[in-house]
């Protein structure tokens, strides 16, 4: 008994001391979140791209390969190209409303105030809330019939005005009070826009206000000595020095905004006549509720190529302004 | 702040919040209206109004409880509630479990490919879910897990994982290194030195993630919708867009208390560990 327990005492702290050096025990640490991502992130992303190289329908998940055809196919189709579109626009619309929104609101908000604490529930309330219900309460916000947006529009009498710059703006020409605002294929589009804007914006504010945070006091004092004030300081001392964190921000966004299936299932459905589609509710319109498996996973698939480079770029560019 | 200040940081401040609030200011007024109040478009949609439109002082006496009472105790919303509740806390225990020693090899062990690393678990994100739920579904078929809260406990930690990990990276960064090279000179290992230096210290950062990662599982769509078709295994996200909305007919005053009730205890939680969260998330991209 003795002897077996003092035989088998040298491997055992070999094998502690193994766990000592950092070669053995990073990756020790590291395998089991890898091996577990590798199962449920690689290999379903891996069948997904076989898939979209076959005729898969249904639920059969295997089919015959057809190359690229399942590729031109969607890109021949007017709705993918319009579903392509709109998730841009979604994107890059709402993105540029909420760098503008987060640079204002976070540069206030560092500011000490009676009732800051009140003041950052409410901005953060729309981020807290579960999409989809919060989603749901804009449905009940722009309603057909019931639309509060409407009637507060109406009593303020700012209704037809808005109506006619609709007009001028070549939005919506023959627009009439009251608004549809989901029911008509460019309103839908400028209302799915804000609804991005207001659920992205929060959660921006709250890496602008870290940026800000990250910036050292002794920049504020030697402005302050230099005499930049008000918009000059904003513009040539607070903006650079937040650039590589507001990028992070505007980076999120981008790809909360771009792979969202919620928001757009919820407010519209892709309608009215698929207008507003984007490619994630078009890829579950064609691969599960027309069951063409193989060219919904082509649709999916074709916003990640640009993600991706969107991400690195975005990533190099931050830790470049960093550095510098 | 000079008065000035105070003024134009009020003015700007307040507007902003009242935007962003909004929906939810006007989904407590609309959950306690009655149908017939509710249905007339003659009738101020923020005020409880009697049968001709009027507006009274007392005017609670013209709100009703009866669709909340509805929510309660007609719908399955308390079984999603709990549903979420055991969702969310299963998935944040294996998140925890994964995510825990690979945000702290990939700070403090893993050196230069630690870099690296986060990025590509960055890239990890940019996989939409409405690519790899088409697998999955098949995969949750296969296993048997389809209608059962486990098929959602097995495919969440996918995205919560990631997500935890970056930012546990970044708290581990921001504990000095001092404290467990300290330990590591007493004469402890490495995992003791983890376990009783490191996590007590970065105990504020952890329970960051698991608020996080729990909203994260709440917020969840399209795996909820999809994996599960009963009405009694849903989550409160795929529960109330399904049970609620029949057809053409929305129970209002029923959606807006259903959103009301989840939000703001988290929106709470949310603001005891902003600052917390700001730092682990910008230290985990950057340093």
């Amino acid at each position: 008994m003795e002897a077996q327990a003092a035989r088998l005492k040298p491997p055992r702290r070999r094998w502690r001391h193994a766990f000592e050096s950092r070669r053995v025990l990073a990756p020790v640490l590291i395998a089991p979140a890898v091996i577990f991502m590798a199962l449920v992130v690689g290999v379903p992303f891996v069948w997904a791209i076989y898939l979209s190289f076959t005729d898969a329908v249904g639920g059969s998940l295997t089919g015959h390969w057809v190359g690229f055809d399942n590729f031109v196919n969607a890109w021949g189709d007017d709705n993918f190209r319009r579903a392509l579109r709109n998730t841009l626009i979604f994107t890059l619309a709402s993105q540029a409303l909420v760098v503008v929104g987060a640079a204002v609101l976070s540069a206030f908000l560092v500011r000490d105030f009676r009732g800051k604490w009140i003041i950052r529930f409410l901005v953060v309330l729309p981020w807290a809330a579960p999409v989809v219900l919060s989603t749901i309460n804009w449905l009940w916000l722009l309603d057909s019939l019931y639309s509060v947006v409407n009637w507060t529009l109406a009593r303020l009498h700012l209704d037809e005005s808005l109506v006619w710059l609709l007009g001028a703006l070549h939005i919506e020409d023959d627009a009439q009070v009251p608004l549809q605002w989901l029911g008509r294929p460019n309103l839908a589009l400028v209302a799915i826009t804000l609804v991005h804007a207001w659920r992205i914006l929060p959660f921006a504010v709250v890496i602008f206000i870290a940026g800000r945070a990250s910036i050292p006091n002794e920049v504020e004092d030697a402005s302050k000595i230099d005499g930049a004030t008000g918009v000059k300081k904003l513009w040539y001392v607070d903006l650079p020095l937040q650039l590589p964190i507001a990028l992070v921000a505007v980076l999120f966004g981008i790809v909360f905004t771009a792979v969202d299936f919620a928001v757009v299932y919820i407010l519209t459905r892709g309608g009215p006549f698929n207008s507003t589609q984007v490619l994630p509710t078009w890829a579950y319109a064609i691969g599960i509720d027309s069951g063409s498996l193989g060219e919904g996973a082509a649709i999916s698939l074709f916003l990640f190529p640009l993600l991706v480079v969107v991400t690195v770029a975005m990533l190099f560019f931050a830790r470049r302004a960093q550095v510098s | 702040m000079t008065r000035r200040q105070t003024i134009v940081t009020y003015l700007v401040v307040v507007p902003f919040a009242i935007v962003l609030a909004f929906p939810f200011f006007f989904g407590l007024i609309t959950a306690f209206k009655t149908n017939l109040d509710l249905g007339n478009v003659e009738h101020s949609p923020y005020t409880y109004n009697d049968l001709q439109g009027h507006f009274h002082w007392d005017f609670w006496n013209y709100a009703t409880l009866e669709h909340v009472r509805f929510l309660f105790e007609d719908t399955n919303y308390p079984t999603w509630l709990v549903n979420t509740l055991i969702v969310g806390a299963a998935v944040v225990v294996i998140t925890l479990v994964l995510a825990l020693p690979a945000g702290y090899a990939l700070a403090r062990l893993a050196g230069g490919w630690g870099q690296t690393a986060g990025v590509g678990i960055f890239l990890v994100y940019l996989i939409p879910p409405t690519l790899l739920f088409l697998p999955l579904s098949r995969l949750v078929t296969q296993l048997d897990l389809k209608d059962s809260l486990w098929s959602l406990i097995l495919v969440y930690p996918s995205f919560t994982v990631p997500f935890a990990t970056w930012l546990l990276m970044g708290f581990f960064k921001t504990i000095p290194q001092e404290l467990e090279e300290a330990a590591l000179m007493d004469g402890a290992s490495r995992l003791k030195a983890l376990a009783l230096i490191v996590l007590p210290v970065s105990l504020p950062g952890i329970l960051t993630v698991v608020i996080f990662a729990f909203s994260l599982c709440v917020n969840e769509f399209i795996y909820a919708f999809t994996f599960i078709s009963s009405s009694e295994q849903r989550t409160v996200s795929s529960g109330i867009p399904n049970d609620l909305i029949r057809g053409d007919v929305f129970f209002w005053q029923s959606l807006m208390a259903s959103a009301l009730i989840p939000a703001i205890p988290l929106a709470l939680l949310y603001n005891a560990f902003l600052d917390r969260f700001i730092k682990g998330f910008t230290g985990g991209a950057f340093r």
